[in-house]
């Protein structure tokens, strides 16, 4: 046994210190690897700089776009858009999900009708919207609205419906009163299913927010890419692209600090080490 | 001042064939007692007791908790259930408090000492999921309790316990049911359970259920399970528990 303990030891050692890498750092080790190969393929001239353009240089046209102020102005037209889409989209979900998940007769009147909406992709509904409302914000926050409804609203069904009977016999048990049951047990059983419905309503607004101005508007990120492909400017498209990354990312981090903050009594597989 | 029980007949559809479940099931508990109820598994042990709490009222007869008739759920029949049934996004104390506002200075105060009777001291700020089963069990009791119920019912409640634990609880029930005054009804498989604890036990016959017999304990708390008075009880009903079970191999039932 003794002896089993003394070996054990070292290995034990030289587990902790692997574990002493950051988790971040993990996360930035295959980016960074590409980024040099790409540098160096750019730097060697394989490649036109007009189809890949080096990492140095997108770096460069990035800094001159937020010098200029051309950036930021894009950037929060865009933000404005997907806020105020998402916004609209997911309260009319999380209210219609709400009222279809508590009443069977509200179910069995609006269930099926979105769950026939859910299947249009929004795309097809682009030339509708454009068709009905022009080109202007209406028609792109109208687009957004509709495309971020339905993760929203199905996860708010969904959590719900989920609501474990047991709990809603220990309410009855305890008297409480309407109010209290959807305070105290509804919304928090419900609450991980509308905040992964929310997630995954962000990212699809972030989604829709591109088409809508790919397809055709005068200011935004999604602008800026297009603009930029008219005129083979290969970099200001990299910048554009890279920026939908990073404030999707940055967004999709901020509901996940939410959710361990609101969830925190919950005790979850968290994956191996 | 007692629970009053009278079922005359219940009775469930199982496919198209109705079972008869209960019958004829006259009870009497009076204010303060402790009635154990045990009988073999599917003898309708724990629709009886869901029936006195007004969890199930499809059945015929009536059941009256001080002179008031129970025809729905509520905390005047405080009610325990196998699986301690906690709110795992509540505090223990917040699960105690449940819908009473804990910012309330008489509710918190009621909490804190709901806390001390469980011995739960510590634990006030812990999730269900942080602490053990037989504190979640007594959480459960707290939670109950802090509502002032006339009667506490308890379905097989330390049934998912280890043998130690659920001898801890057991002595922590007595404890509050003796500083409390508190009128219980505890629904068991275990005879020993139902010896130790009650002042009455019941012995429920299956098929379909009835009371085959009633035995006045009229021991003092706490009980030594070694005693020779003790095991003159327990001789008692244990005879009478081996007919409920003859019974049952003679209808051809059983295991």
């Amino acid at each position: 046994m003794v002896r089993a303990q003394a070996m054990n030891q070292p290995v034990a050692r030289e587990k902790k210190a692997r574990k002493s890498i950051p988790i971040w750092v993990k996360g930035l080790v295959l980016p960074l690897f590409i980024i040099v190969i790409w540098q160096i393929v750019s730097s060697s001239g394989v490649v036109s700089a007009t189809v890949l353009p080096s990492p140095l240089q997108i770096i460069i046209t990035f800094y001159n776009l937020i010098v200029s102020g051309v950036l930021f102005s894009h950037l929060q037209i865009s933000i404005y858009r997907a806020v105020v889409g998402f916004l609209l989209g997911a309260s009319i979900a999380l209210v219609l999900g709400f009222v279809v998940g508590f009443s069977k007769h509200s179910e069995s009147y609006i269930d099926p009708t979105m769950q026939m909406l859910r299947t249009i992709p929004s795309l097809a509904v682009t030339p509708l919207f454009i068709l009905w409302f022009g080109f202007d914000e209406l028609s792109k926050i109208l687009l957004i609205a509709f495309a971020s409804f339905f993760p929203v609203y199905v996860n708010t069904y969904n959590g719900i419906r989920s609501v474990d009977s047991k709990l809603f016999e220990v309410a009855q048990v305890l008297e409480f009163s309407k109010w209290k049951q959807l305070t105290r047990l509804i919304l928090p059983s419900a609450l991980s299913h509308i905040l992964v419905g929310i997630r995954l309503s962000i990212g699809i607004a972030w989604l829709s927010l591109v088409v809508a101005e790919l397809m055709g508007s005068s200011a935004g990120i999604g602008y800026m890419i297009m603009d930029a492909r008219q005129f083979s400017q290969t970099d200001k498209v990299f910048v554009g692209i890279i920026i939908f990354g990073v404030v999707g990312k940055l967004t999709d981090s901020l509901v996940r600090i939410l959710e361990k903050k609101l969830l925190k009594w919950r005790t979850n597989f968290e994956g191996v080490e | 001042m007692s629970v009053q029980i009278q079922i005359d007949e219940k009775s469930f559809q199982i496919e198209q064939e109705r079972k008869r479940v209960l019958d004829e099931v006259k009870l009497t508990v009076k204010k303060g007692d402790f009635l154990t109820i045990i009988g073999p598994s599917g003898c309708g042990k724990s629709t009886l007791l869901k029936i006195v709490a007004g969890l199930d009222t499809e059945y015929q007869g009536a059941v009256h908790v001080n002179d008031r008739q129970v025809v729905k759920p509520g905390i005047a029949q405080g009610f325990i259930f196998q699986e301690h049934r906690l709110f795992p996004w509540m505090t223990v104390e917040q699960n105690i408090a449940a819908d009473l506002s804990l910012k309330d200075q008489d509710v918190r105060q009621k909490v804190d000492e709901m806390i001390e009777i469980v011995r739960l001291k510590g634990y006030e700020k812990a999730y269900p999921s942080e602490i053990s089963g037989g504190m979640s069990q007594r959480v459960a009791i707290a939670r109950a309790l802090i509502r002032d119920p006339e009667v506490l019912l308890l379905d097989e409640p330390f049934g998912a316990l280890d043998a130690f634990t659920r001898q801890h609880l057991q002595d922590v029930l007595i404890d509050i049911w003796q500083r409390k005054n508190i009128t219980m009804i505890l629904v068991t498989h275990d005879i020993d359970e139902a010896i130790y604890l009650g002042t009455d036990v019941a012995i429920l016959r299956a098929n379909p259920g009835h009371i085959q017999k009633l035995v006045h304990v009229g021991l003092s708390y706490p009980r030594a399970k070694t005693s020779p008075s003790y095991q003159q009880v327990r001789q008692q009903v244990l005879q009478e528990f081996e007919k409920t079970e003859s019974q049952r191999y003679i209808d051809g039932e059983g295991i």
